[in-house]
């Protein structure tokens, strides 16, 4: 088992936001983590980050905890994406990605940011200020961020929120592209049920701090007798009687 | 520690800086108001004050001393506030970069930053009011090094206070160096300081530095133990600012605030 989540659990103050949940994610698979506002998607993203730690319970990568590697040496393998955490607004695109690539130790950096500032379409606006983009500008250099070290795990918070069909579809088409040419884990938080449909090899349903099911789309859907996954998630969010 | 991950982080403040003339004005701007302010105050008391009637500028170096002191911390302090203000907290804190390194890069940045501001302010003392900073000589280094130190120190106090409370302990960034002042005895000798207060100065380095600066301008004497005095007392400060530092970030983990700190 690649990521290994075992009884993970996180409690502000009495707030208990993750409740004991349990997971695993075999190597270059793309995970779903998907629930309700507020059920702990993101706090488990920020477990795993080694943003928040957790309360109890422990995240294994390659079966040896986290807080047993190196900071350096485990933050390398990750990164992350979410049109809710920004780059410096002040700075060009260019330079946030050369200050993002240095601080992760790329190699041959120029090359790497010129790649996959080709491969997101970002170069024609290389040299302008970050905060001077529109949202779908800056989700591209923010996915390119998260891509210019290669990770061995991507963690994408909504990626694809607030932008138009177009640019959402350029994003998933993206990733989508990109994970099966590079050999890439993917946690994948999202409310867009197509998304999730069409990027996940399967998914993971949370409510209240828990797992409340998990399985491949496909299997969900059938289980919970709906036409697709959006019904399906609806089923499960509304639902009190499996808590 | 990693110098190419230092360079990084400080490579990011040099380029806010650069990409902005305002920005770079507003460093230059502050300082050179102080000095005109503090030269023309200075230029009355060498007048009419018998403290002061033998030595000109006494009153202008501690004002540029100060000065340092002040910028060293204020620029540790808006490199951290930068950062939330820009929402890039959760990047730079799961970027693979130690927080030992993620002070030093900021702490070597804000010598720069502070020194853009203060050079041009110190260089227009000289043939305004004939007063140079550099009559302090050698020690002039050493007093210089314990000042960074301790504003350093501030700075990371105050950051440790943003990562605890959130960006609303920013008034307290702007605060923290005017609450000190006074017992720091800038422009006074602290034989002024009621006895209780002059207990709690002298567990200051400022009050070693200024005494010392004091010293040299008005009898040529340098007491290099009180400079080193002033230098160990602010390391030790230091080593406490890192602590309190580090113990803030863990609590921040705790509680999920690097997750979403922001505007």
């Amino acid at each position: 088992m690649f990521i290994e989540i075992k009884e993970l659990k996180k409690i502000y103050n009495k707030f208990c936001a993750v409740n004991n949940i349990n997971f695993q994610i075999d190597k270059n698979k793309t995970i779903g983590l998907l629930g309700p506002n507020g059920c702990g998607k993101t706090t488990t993203i920020g477990m795993m980050l080694g943003l928040v730690s957790p309360t109890s319970g422990e995240i294994k990568i390659e079966n040896k905890n986290i807080n047993l590697f190196n900071r350096d040496e485990i933050l390398k393998r990750f990164n992350f994406a979410s049109p809710y955490v920004e780059l410096p607004k002040k700075l060009t695109v260019k330079q946030n990605l050369e200050i993002y690539g240095r601080l992760y130790g790329v190699k041959n950096l120029n090359k790497r940011i010129y790649e996959i500032s080709d491969d997101l379409n970002i170069k024609n606006f290389f040299y302008r200020k970050t905060g001077e983009l529109s949202s779908g500008q800056k989700n591209r250099v923010s996915l390119a961020k998260s891509l210019i070290n290669k990770p061995e795990i991507l963690l994408l918070d909504e990626p694809t929120a607030s932008l138009d069909p177009d640019i959402g579809d350029f994003i998933r088409s993206y990733i989508q592209d990109y994970k099966t040419k590079n050999k890439v884990t993917i946690l994948l938080a999202s409310h867009n049920m197509g998304e999730v449909e069409r990027l996940c090899d399967s998914v993971i349903m949370m409510r209240k701090g828990k797992i409340i099911d998990q399985g491949t789309c496909k299997e969900l859907i059938k289980k919970h007798g709906r036409n697709n996954l959006e019904e399906t998630f609806l089923k499960l969010a509304r639902s009190e009687d499996e808590l | 520690m990693n110098f190419n991950k230092i360079y990084a982080l400080g490579l990011r403040h040099l380029y806010l800086i650069m990409n902005s003339f305002p920005r770079v004005l507003d460093l230059i701007y502050w300082p050179t108001v102080q000095i005109f302010l503090w030269g023309f105050i200075s230029k009355f008391f060498t007048l009419n004050s018998e403290y002061y009637s033998n030595t000109v500028g006494i009153i202008l170096t501690a004002a540029i001393l100060y000065d340092f002191l002040f910028r060293a911390s204020i620029s540790f302090n808006m490199m951290f506030l930068e950062e939330i203000w820009s929402r890039n907290f959760t990047n730079l804190f799961i970027a693979p970069i130690k927080i030992r390194e993620i002070i030093a890069a900021l702490t070597i940045t804000a010598i720069i930053r502070t020194l853009i501001g203060l050079v041009p302010a110190v260089l227009i003392a000289i043939p305004l009011f004939g007063v140079s900073v550099l009559k302090l000589g050698i020690p002039l280094i050493f007093l210089l090094l314990a000042l960074y130190l301790f504003g350093i120190t501030l700075g990371l106090l105050v950051t440790s206070g943003l990562l605890r409370y959130g960006p609303s302990f920013e008034n307290i960034a702007w605060a923290s160096l005017f609450f000190l002042a006074p017992l720091g005895c800038i422009y006074y000798p602290i034989e002024i300081l009621p006895t209780s207060l002059q207990i709690i100065a002298k567990a200051l380095p400022l009050v070693h530095i200024f005494e010392e600066m004091r010293s040299i301008l008005m009898n040529n004497y340098v007491n290099y133990s009180n400079i080193f005095k002033s230098i160990t007392i602010s390391i030790v400060y230091f080593i406490f600012g890192v602590i309190i530092f580090y113990i803030s970030y863990f609590g921040a983990k705790k509680r999920g605030t690097l997750m979403n700190m922001g505007e």
